[in-house]
């Protein structure tokens, strides 16, 4: 066993030496190894982290959502629509919820404009999300002019901010009373943007929603666990096209890899001849050349990975931020949580080590069965 | 002069470490670091679960749909609510011409569950 462990030792010098001969080739090997690691890990850690997250903070969203569909888009609905949702059994709670989007010509940014069903602001007084508060650079007692459906502006008086540790869900949200809200859309009384079901039983969720679509047609429910897989698949089809894009990088990653495993410089085949001559065998000079994809693997692989947790995680992704952002304005500033597992890990293994293995296995095999007499001779 | 040139036997072994020794440790420190990664991970998840549960307690709260991380459009902002039917637009099946938009469309799964309810 020792004999074993100080060969093992004896090939793995040797190999470093070999490595270290040709830094400048190795080294450019293990950047953009690096490179390539690290850009798919921070595209897979983010989108996991975000789904997972996102469907923790929207665990308690409402169970059922009933919007009003007219023309194919949806519009406000009746307020009697809730007392025959709540007429429907099992139905616990049926309310309406009011809410809608202001854009600001200011700052050119939208605003979701809601009124609470409790705790409403009162009249002529709003509460303001923190993305609003700075991007307006508002604070409490502060004014906003806002333009009704009429024409007329309508002052309102900042009463308070939403906490900066719920910018996630609430960057662009202001609180408004009710009175103030169908003043300034013109918002029709006796309507609703749309209502809000809540289930005595969560495993009756789907057949009230589908009682729901039965007994008024006219309507679309939408159920938690649709918002959370909406989520889902926002995330699945962006890390997806991600993944796809980075395709082409692996793809030119796996290229280099195999150009240079395969050409190999007149010195590494004297070298390997040599090798042969002295009495290296065969199968020493294939562990030569696993080691050396061994080690440039493992380091490359550990630093793109450490590297990736490190820009997700404490740098909040910040070179995606400005894909992600897209032409919004308000933009909730957050840390991501970490929500990171070894399936995660295992998949960028095999999206990154294995191509580079295929690679490089047979021009390695290759290398390993070089004449030693052919090779010195020329 | 010659003597000079002579090595001195000075009695102590020199320390020189092996290569592989060096790689050896590196190894060692790499799977230190992501071994570190997963604990950092572990207790982090657990500092920010508080933090969460603030943040889905005001989604209970307001009784909120959506996350508030692209507001550039109200079918981005509230992908969740965003129309059916509309050609281009408003929902997460359709077409989309904002940068947030992407070009595949979700899951078949959650297609067939949206046509069974609507």
């Amino acid at each position: 066993m020792t004999g074993w462990i100080e060969k093992n030792r004896s090939i793995l010098d040797f190999t470093l030496s070999s490595l270290l001969r040709r830094k400048g080739k190795n080294l450019s090997l293990f950047a953009v190894y690096t490179l390539v690691v690290f850009m798919l890990g921070s595209a897979m850690f983010l989108t996991q982290a975000m789904k997972r997250e996102a469907a923790l903070i929207l665990k308690d969203a409402p169970e059922i959502v009933v919007q009003r569909l007219l023309g194919g888009r949806y519009d406000p609905i009746p307020l009697e629509y809730s007392e025959k949702i709540r007429a429907i059994r099992g139905v616990s709670t049926a309310g309406p919820r009011l809410w809608g989007y202001y854009y600001d010509p200011v700052i050119g940014a939208n605003y979701t404009l809601m009124v609470p069903r409790t705790d409403a602001p009162p009249p002529e007084k709003i509460i303001i999300g923190s993305g609003v508060s700075r991007s307006r650079k508002a604070g409490q007692g502060d004014i906003f002019s806002f333009r009704g459906y009429d024409g007329d502006n309508r002052n309102f008086t900042v009463a308070g901010e939403l906490s900066p540790e719920s910018e996630l869900v609430s960057a662009d949200l202001i609180l408004m009373a009710e009175a103030d809200f169908r003043g300034l859309f013109g918002f029709p009384a006796g309507q609703a943007t749309d209502i809000v079901v809540s289930v005595r039983n969560p495993k009756e969720v789907l057949t009230i929603a589908r009682k729901v679509a039965e007994l008024l047609p006219d309507t679309r429910p939408i159920v938690r666990d649709e918002m959370v897989r909406t989520y889902d698949s926002v995330f699945d089809w962006r890390g997806g096209i991600v993944v796809v894009l980075l395709m082409m990088a692996l793809l030119a990653f796996v290229i280099f890899a195999w150009e240079k495993a395969s050409g190999l410089s007149a010195d590494e085949k004297r070298e390997i001849g040599i090798l042969k001559a002295i009495g290296w065998e065969t199968s020493d000079v294939i562990a030569v050349k696993a080691y050396e994809g061994l080690l440039v693997s493992f380091f490359s692989f550990s630093a793109g990975l450490l590297a990736a947790y490190g820009h997700v995680f404490f740098f909040s992704a910040f070179l995606f931020v400005p894909a992600l952002k897209g032409w919004s304005v308000l933009y909730p500033e957050y840390r991501i949580t970490p929500f990171i597992d070894l399936y995660q890990v295992a998949v960028l293994f095999f999206l990154t080590v294995v191509p580079y293995t295929v690679a490089t296995i047979i021009p390695s095999w290759r290398a390993a069965i070089i004449d030693p007499d052919s090779v010195m001779r020329s | 002069m010659i003597s000079e040139l002579i090595r001195k036997n000075t009695g102590q072994a020199r320390f020189s470490p092996r290569k592989s020794s060096l790689a050896l440790i590196l190894a060692g420190i790499g799977v230190l670091l992501v071994g570190l990664m997963f604990a950092h991970a572990r207790f982090q998840r657990q500092a920010d679960l508080p933090a969460l549960g603030a943040v889905a307690a005001v989604v209970a709260r307001l009784e909120l749909t959506d996350l508030a991380l692209f507001t550039e459009a109200r079918y981005t902002r509230h992908p969740s609510q965003a129309d059916l039917h509309s050609a281009f637009q408003d929902h997460p099946v359709a077409l989309e011409h904002f940068p947030t938009g992407s070009i595949a469309g979700p899951p078949a799964g959650l297609r067939r569950r949206h046509d069974r309810l609507d």
